[in-house]
Order: C-alpha cells, then sequence, then structure tokens
C-alpha cells in the first residue's frame, strides 16, 4: 500500500497550480485554513476559487491577491459580519478585481453531486422567481420530461483540487469524518486531485473497524496531511471548539487593505509553516479551546468468521 | 421592564412560533428566537439547521448555524445533501425563519447587493439557502428591523421569493410552500392573509400608530380592521435571553 502521507508544503507545490479551480471546503467546521495560509506563502496566482461560504478563508487570500474568482453561494463572516476582503475587491477591485459566480447553497450542493457522479446537471426546487438566474447565466430552467411543468438546473463542478480537513485517516488516506459533515464526500468525489488534512494519522485497522465513518475512502485521495489544529480558528468536532476571538479579530483587522496586509504580515507571511503559527497562539490558547468529552455508545459489526 | 428593540423582535418570533413543529432556522436573530421559543413554550420544536442539523438541542447560544454545540445531542446530523433534497425539498420543514435588507410589499426578500449587480453600493452575503427555503417550506416568517430604507417599493434584486407580484403568483409559478405568512419586526406585525397576499399591517407595539408605521413604508400600507397592540415582553421571555441565551448581550 503506498504511502501518501506528505507535508503542506510539498501538497500545495505539488497540487496547486497558477490558474487552477481550487475548493477548500467544510461549512464552518473542518475549514483548513493550514492548506490556504500555504497557498498564500506559496503566491499562486489567478486562482479560482470554490467554496459554499466563502468565510475568512477566501477573504484573507482574495486580500493577499491569489484569486480571480470565486464561485460561491454566501459571503459572510459566520456569526460575526460582512468579508471585507472581498466587498474591497468587489467593489473597490483591491488588491485586483473579482469576479463572482453566485448560487445558492442548494445549487452548490446540486453542483458537487452533478461533479461527483458525472452527470450534464442537477435538478433542483430553486430559483424561480429570484433574480439569480439572470445574473449567472449557467443557472437554468428545463422542462420536466414527465409533464411536471419547469425545473431548475445547474451543471456540474468539478475543482481541479480541493483540500478537505478531516479528524482521522490512513496513510492511504481512508477518512473518518463526523460532525457536520457539510459536502466534504461529494467535493472529495467531484474534485480531479483530493488532498486530506488530518488531525490524526491511524493505522488503517483504526479505520476499518468503523467503516460506517468512512466517508471519503483512499480511493479518490492523492495526498494526506497531518496537520493538528490545520484547522483552527474554525473547529474541528471533538478535538477543539471555534477560537471567536480570532474572528472578531480578523473583522477589526480586515478593514482597509493595509491593516489586512500587517494582520497577514503577522499570522502567513512571518511564519514559514502550522507549527510555526500554532507556537505563536501559544499552548494557554489552544488548550482553552478544549472542548470536553461526550463520547458515543460503542457499536457492535460482528466478526462474521 | 426595559426592553430593547431586538429583544422584542425575538420574543415576537418567538411567540409566533408557538404550535410550529419542525423549524428551519436562519442565522442570527432566527437563531435566537428559535432558541428562546424551545426553551419556554415549545420544548418539543424541531430545529432544522442547514448546516445538516436535525432536533439540534444546543447546551450554549450557537455563535453561529455551523456551531459544534448543534451537533452534540442533535437527533440527526447528516450531509447537507440530504438536508435540502431530503428535509426541505421533501416537504417536511413547516416554518422557516429568514431575514434581509429589503423587503417588498408582497414579502420578497433581498440579501444580494444594494445598487446595481455589477457595480454594487454594497455587496450583501447573497442567497445562501434563503431562495429555495423561501421556496420548499410550507411557510415563511420574515424578522427584520422596521425602517426607512428596509421596506422598500422595488427591491434592487430579488434573491428570495414571497409572493412575487401577488394574488396566485406563486401556484401559477409552481413553488410548492405556501410563501410568507408573518413579517415580524421591532415595531409591528403583518400578515398577507388577503386575496392579494399583500402584506397588511395586524398589530403595532405600544406607543405606535398606522400613521408612525406607514411612515417608514413607501406605499400605501394596507390596515387591518381589528388592529391591534402588541403584547410588551414578559419578564421570564426578558430573563431567558438574558441569562440563558445572550448573556453577553450580543443581541441587545
Amino acid at each position: 500500500m503506498t504511502n501518501k502521507v506528505i507535508s503542506m508544503k510539498e501538497a500545495v507545490s505539488q497540487y496547486v497550480q497558477d490558474g487552477d479551480m481550487v475548493a477548500i471546503e467544510g461549512f464552518t467546521a473542518f475549514i483548513c485554513f493550514a492548506a490556504a495560509h500555504e497557498i498564500i506563502r506559496q503566491a499562486k496566482q489567478d486562482l479560482t476559487l470554490v467554496r459554499m461560504t466563502p468565510d475568512l478563508v477566501y477573504d484573507q487570500m482574495i486580500a493577499a491577491g491569489v484569486a480571480k474568482k470565486l464561485i460561491f453561494s454566501y459571503l459572510g463572516n459566520p456569526g460575526v459580519g460582512s468579508l471585507y476582503g472581498v466587498r474591497r475587491a468587489v467593489e473597490k477591485g483591491i488588491p485586483r478585481p473579482l469576479e463572482l459566480e453566485e448560487y445558492s447553497h442548494f445549487g452548490m450542493v446540486g453542483r458537487y453531486i452533478a461533479g461527483a457522479s458525472k452527470l450534464p446537471f442537477f435538478p433542483l426546487r430553486s430559483y424561480t422567481g429570484s433574480d439569480m438566474p439572470a445574473v449567472n447565466p449557467l443557472i437554468r430552467f428545463v422542462d420536466s420530461p414527465y409533464g411536471d411543468g419547469p425545473i431548475a438546473v445547474v451543471p456540474p463542478l468539478n475543482p481541479d483540487v480541493a483540500f478537505l480537513h478531516a479528524q482521522r485517516a490512513d496513510a492511504q488516506g481512508n477518512t473518518h469524518i463526523w460532525g457536520l459533515l457539510g459536502m466534504q464526500k461529494e467535493v472529495a468525489f467531484a474534485a480531479k486531485k483530493v488532498v486530506i488534512v488530518v488531525e490524526e494519522v491511524v493505522d488503517a485497522e483504526v479505520i476499518a473497524r468503523d467503516p460506517n465513518r468512512t466517508l471519503i475512502p483512499g480511493l479518490v485521495v492523492d495526498a494526506v496531511v497531518h496537520e493538528p489544529f490545520g484547522a483552527h480558528p474554525s473547529y474541528v468536532q471533538g478535538y477543539y471548539d471555534r477560537d471567536n476571538a480570532f474572528y472578531l479579530d480578523w473583522a477589526e483587522n480586515s478593514g482597509d487593505q493595509e491593516k489586512t496586509e500587517v494582520w497577514l504580515q503577522q499570522w502567513v507571511y512571518g511564519v514559514p509553516d502550522r507549527e510555526a503559527y500554532l507556537a505563536r497562539l501559544g499552548q494557554e490558547r489552544l488548550a482553552g479551546l478544549a472542548p470536553g468529552e461526550l463520547l458515543a455508545e460503542p457499536v457492535n459489526y460482528g466478526r462474521y468468521q | 421592564m426595559d426592553y430593547t428593540p431586538s429583544e422584542f423582535m425575538i420574543i415576537n418570533a418567538s411567540r409566533a412560533l408557538q404550535g410550529s413543529h419542525v423549524v428551519f432556522v436562519g442565522v442570527g436573530l432566527p437563531n435566537i428566537a428559535c432558541n428562546l421559543a424551545r426553551r419556554s413554550h415549545s420544548p418539543e420544536m424541531e430545529l432544522v439547521y442547514e448546516s445538516g442539523v436535525f432536533g439540534a438541542n444546543p447546551a450554549r447560544l450557537p455563535l453561529s448555524i455551523g456551531d459544534p454545540t448543534l451537533v452534540s445531542g442533535a437527533k440527526s446530523v447528516t450531509s447537507m445533501t440530504d438536508l435540502f433534497m431530503y428535509y426541505l425539498q421533501g416537504g417536511l420543514v413547516d416554518v422557516a425563519l429568514l431575514g434581509g435588507a429589503q423587503i417588498d410589499r408582497f414579502g420578497n426578500l433581498n440579501t444580494t447587493v444594494i445598487g446595481d449587480y455589477s457595480h454594487p453600493k454594497v455587496r450583501l452575503p447573497g442567497s445562501g439557502g434563503a431562495c429555495e427555503i423561501a421556496i420548499n417550506a410550507q411557510k415563511i416568517f420574515m424578522i427584520m428591523r422596521l425602517k426607512g430604507r428596509a421596506f422598500v417599493d422595488k427591491l434592487d434584486f430579488l434573491t428570495s421569493p414571497g409572493h412575487l407580484d401577488g394574488g396566485d403568483a406563486r401556484q401559477r409559478a409552481g413553488l410548492p410552500g405556501d410563501g410568507p405568512a408573518l413579517v415580524i419586526t421591532d415595531r409591528a406585525l403583518f400578515d398577507f392573509d388577503n386575496p392579494d397576499r399583500e402584506m397588511t399591517l395586524i398589530e403595532i407595539a405600544p406607543g405606535e400608530t398606522a400613521d408612525s408605521i406607514q411612515a417608514d413604508i413607501p406605499w400605501p400600507l394596507r390596515v387591518s380592521p381589528n388592529l391591534k397592540e402588541m403584547t410588551p415582553p414578559h419578564i421570564s421571555e426578558l430573563e431567558i435571553i438574558r441569562q440563558q441565551l445572550d448573556p453577553e448581550g450580543m443581541y441587545r
């Protein structure tokens, strides 16, 4: 069996090319800031960023100038407010203009499903009466062949590369995820290359003892990166809580480009890797994010020998 | 006991949810209103979050609709595929709460841009799940502050359909849900219980009049012949908000 474990530096340099369509997914949870920051440090160019909720992670990438286009369904700093980096790029072209391609959540869900299952489109009950199709010609309507009238459709989405954070995987990339599953599974099957980033790399037996929890099989995984706290300041269920102070801090320090550069210097350019970032945060702060313990009952799969 | 406009709006939304079983919870004020309902009159209410949670039982006020406290102790946590396809599009959501930057007389909502789409004055968050929620939930409650620029004659952008251009427009367009039923604000309540499906003033806060409400609404407002005064917040409702749900006063 191949061991797919590599460093984040290697993963980004090997799997992200200038001009690529990149998805760092995860709905509020499992947001791989470690990958985003390494992409910024390696100064990738002209990326098309794909994510349902661009969040801080893409606000930082867009403010750092790595992106030319954003495909999304909700622009916000969740529970906090605006994304000033995205707004500055859209409203004023700073540091560079940003093209937007906009859907609703269900539209993005459908695009990933169609991408993962090689369908030409995905039908959904949305968009009727909305202005969204008028500003995004890829949202269309077709007549149901069964005589039920028109239905909205969206095209498949197949990112060049996806970075997906999770609790644990084995060295082949068989990945256990629990908590808010978001679209992690669908994106893994839709993307052309998949990098799994985990809190723990575990023996293959640990994965195989609980196969229902394996959302992503190693079959579709190209690389595994071991990066504890790699999703900070977002959270990983059972491992650490969201560091909300960090979200508020970004809101305060991203209001203009100059302040943003200072922030990026401190937390991205000024640290060589995730380990240095964590050292800067300090053990005490990380320990304060511990969620306590709430264990599930074990289940019996049976031996069936 | 004194209270803020936000607290009054949260309490009005919570009261309106009495009797609802499966409630789709949005970000911000709806989040706290639904959790208030569950902790006061409706402990059996099932909270659904677009992040993939059904039957949430949060131990703290969720910071967002993707807070890990929604997962621990929930009845089910699913992918967003399952949530949108089976729970929402499957017709299992009784009522959804939505907010917006602009609303028109038929309850259509804008959460996308102020100004022109390509060169916006203000770029707003966009749809999120709101467009399909507005289409597929059995009914919609809107929750927003009643102030000048929010209630408009014409939306800058129609993100989520309400009663479209009124009357039976939703049925003609083939939208499964019944659409907007209530607009809950800090100063007044409105329903759409008339053949034109146009917003009608049904209740006003103490100190308000139909004229003071009309002053912030750009179209000639329909007023119910049975216009009532809203019941001010009860101390027990304020205590749940201040002591349990929002001790730091984020939503004051």
